[in-house]
């Protein structure tokens, strides 16, 4: 009896109230597509009314924060650990949005044509063992190129990040002294170079520095104008960042259906080789902590739009699109979402 | 009405003995809320750090590696670069502190006094993030083509060149520690500067309020014994501020060893021991600002954390020891 009329009250007031609670989503998250996602969630509220309100508070925070279910998505450039899913109180689930490339951006005077790097050049330098310009490893790369004899400042991140995952993913790939001496993950122990804050602090750095060499995403070596050098991939192409070669590379590598996966080094021909997803997290089974299913209704219509309409505004700024067999993928982990185990 | 006995008071005094009694309990509330909240802080620092206590222990804060990777975690280089930080700025800051405050209570004339000192206590109101940006956007470049400019040089380029092979074995010689380990400006030495900067107008306008206190008869009995207006400064103005001067500089000293933002900003970040005064280094509170919102796993979480209880203790260390000095240090007439 207490049970019925508590159900009929909760549906009087979803009635009224959802159509009012759900008019805001919010997620928290990675900083990295931030800008896209402000793009993407502007355009749906004027197609749709739904609001949805993004924080950049990084990656880690916001896996964070959707295992403490205080958002209703998170948004991360890296796919989370077993582990840390185990944590979650349900199952997660991850579905990439995008694709951004991470390129070798730097600042060195006298040299105006795209410079080339391989994926041991690159190690080496940040493992300290290439610190001249001239370094014959260098200069073997780029015949024709008159490379000054100025010392090499490693620029990284300080803060904890994504793009430095997706940046060791890569060297410790190409590299066995990489992977046994530094290794993986948001923050290292860095054998040389000096730390700047954010994509947008090493940008900076490189920028005011002659000599210096820092990896971004590629989006901020175009806003501050940096120049850029191409990376060889495993075809053993030079291939320069773009959307195109990044798009590529989720077309060399097997998706697993759950999407988690690492795109760096890709077998692709035509793939950049620094690359990677950046992913929106959410729960499968979304009736939780008083969600109505109209609210978990408006957070499956999002997604959906994010991996089909909404990838219209990717390559405007910079990320490269969701090949189409990803976007399937994306789509039927969607469709599997769930409420009070019925289909959503 | 059925107490005729007890002898009245008169109702202006019960009045009185009324809000005295709900002042006395605000203020003891008021008080209790300051204790409540550092009770409350410990504990919450404490519970959430112990995760990275119980693994490591105290040796924590003694151990050198920090590795977020392969998850070890210790804290001494950054105990060890926020004490240098806070200290060498403070040793920079208050001897210009003091002079600012002697000219503008001494020597400087009205007109110019109350402008030098109100611009002394409007660096405090600036933002540290501006702090930061100048120091990034300003003063690096300008180190950095420094810097750059000297070691072009080939003889010096050598130099740099063997003191990077010494750090790569990881050794270091008295001549390395003053070669930087890159030519972006950034590192200790600008951190240092940035922060004597920010804690300056602390102890500075401590220190001026304090010479202003110091009782006019007591500089005209030094001038009547024919001393100059040096000696009046220096055996009766400053003997006398001294605890009041010195209360400034823990003022300043408890500012710098928490600043987080601007030092985050330049401080190079750099985990290993501080090889050279130009290099990287990094303070607890810098590995904070870093670390803490992409920390993924609960050990590398709870180690950031533990940085926060270090600091906390570091702080209530050092301003005891502070005041210690300062109990030692005041005259006894004016204790």
């Amino acid at each position: 009896m207490k049970k019925t009329l508590l159900l009929g009250l909760a549906l009087v007031t979803t009635a009224t109230a959802s159509q009012a609670a759900a008019q805001t989503i919010t997620g928290a998250g990675a900083s990295f597509p931030y800008p896209l996602y402000s793009k993407m969630f502007a355009e749906y509220r004027k197609s749709t009314g739904v609001s949805v309100n993004y924080q950049s508070v990084g990656s880690g925070a916001g896996q964070k924060q959707i295992t403490e279910r205080t958002v209703d998505f998170a948004g991360s450039d890296n796919p989370m650990t077993d582990e840390a899913m185990r944590a979650a109180p349900g199952r997660l689930l991850h579905v990439p949005t995008a694709i951004g490339a991470v390129v070798p951006a730097y600042n060195v005077p006298g040299v105006t044509q795209p410079l080339k790097f391989t994926g041991r050049v690159l190690a080496d330098i940040y493992l300290g063992k290439i610190r001249t310009w001239n370094d014959r490893a260098i200069t073997a790369l780029n015949p024709g190129v008159t490379l000054p004899g100025l010392p090499i400042t490693a620029v990284r991140r300080s803060d904890g990040s994504g793009t430095t995952y997706v940046f060791a993913d890569y060297l410790s790939k190409v590299s066995n002294e990489w992977k046994t001496r530094v290794g993986v993950g948001n923050s290292l122990q860095w054998p040389t170079g000096t730390g700047a804050k954010g994509n947008d602090g090493v940008a900076g750095v490189v920028k005011s520095t002659p000599g210096a060499i820092g990896y971004v995403e590629l989006v901020y070596a175009k806003q501050n104008k940096l120049p850029y050098g191409s990376v060889r991939n495993r075809a053993g192409k030079d291939v320069l960042a773009d959307n195109g070669p990044a798009s590529a590379a989720a077309q060399g590598v097997v998706i697993p259906a759950d999407t988690r996966v690492s795109l760096t080094n890709s077998a692709n021909r035509d793939a950049y080789p620094i690359t990677s997803f950046t992913y929106v997290i959410f729960y499968r089974e979304q009736r939780y902590g008083g969600r109505t299913q109209a609210q978990a209704r408006a957070l499956k219509n999002l997604l959906g739009w994010m991996v089909t309409s909404g990838q219209a505004y990717n390559e405007a700024l910079d990320y490269a699109k969701l090949p189409s067999a990803v976007a399937s993928k994306a789509r039927n982990l969607i469709g599997s979402m769930t409420y009070g185990g019925g289909k959503l | 009405m059925s107490e005729p006995l007890r002898p009245r008071p008169a109702p202006r005094a019960a009045l009185s003995g009324r809000s005295d009694r709900t002042f006395q309990l605000l203020i003891l509330a008021l008080a209790s809320v300051i204790v409540g909240v550092f009770v409350l802080s410990v504990y919450q620092l404490g519970r959430e750090s112990w995760p990275a206590l119980r693994e490591f222990g105290l040796g924590f804060y003694t151990e050198r590696t920090w590795n977020p990777v392969t998850g070890q975690f210790g804290a001494a280089q950054m105990v060890i670069g926020t004490l240098v930080t806070s200290l060498a700025a403070l040793v920079l800051s208050v001897p210009l502190a003091v002079a600012s405050a002697l000219f503008v209570a001494e020597y400087a004339p009205k007109w110019l006094a109350n402008p030098v000192g109100y611009l002394i206590e409007l660096l405090a109101a600036v933002p540290s993030v501006v702090y930061g940006l100048w120091a990034l956007f300003v003063v690096a470049p300008i180190l950095g083509r420094w810097q750059q400019g000297f070691f072009a040089d080939p003889a010096n380029l050598q130099v740099y060149t063997r003191c990077q092979d010494l750090w790569n074995s990881g050794q270091t010689t008295l001549q390395c520690f003053f070669v930087p380990s890159a030519f972006d400006g950034r590192g200790l030495a600008l951190a240092i500067l940035i922060l004597t900067v920010m804690i300056l107008p602390y102890t500075a306008s401590v220190a001026r309020d304090v010479i202003r206190l110091v009782p006019q008869d007591q500089r005209e009995a030094m001038y009547a014994l024919g001393a100059t207006k040096w000696e009046v400064i220096s055996r009766a103005i400053l003997p006398y501020a001294r605890a009041g001067i010195l209360g400034g500089v823990i003022l300043a000293l408890g500012r710098a060893l928490g600043e987080t933002l601007a030092v985050a900003m330049v401080i190079g970040d750099s985990q290993d021991i501080i090889k050279s005064l130009w290099g990287g280094a990094s303070t607890m509170a810098s590995v904070i600002a870093n670390q803490f919102g992409d920390a993924q796993e609960t050990l590398h979480r709870s180690s950031v954390v533990a940085l926060g209880l270090g600091l906390f203790f570091l702080s209530v260390l050092v301003n005891f020891l502070a005041r210690v000095v300062i109990a030692r240090l005041t005259p006894r007439g004016i204790q």
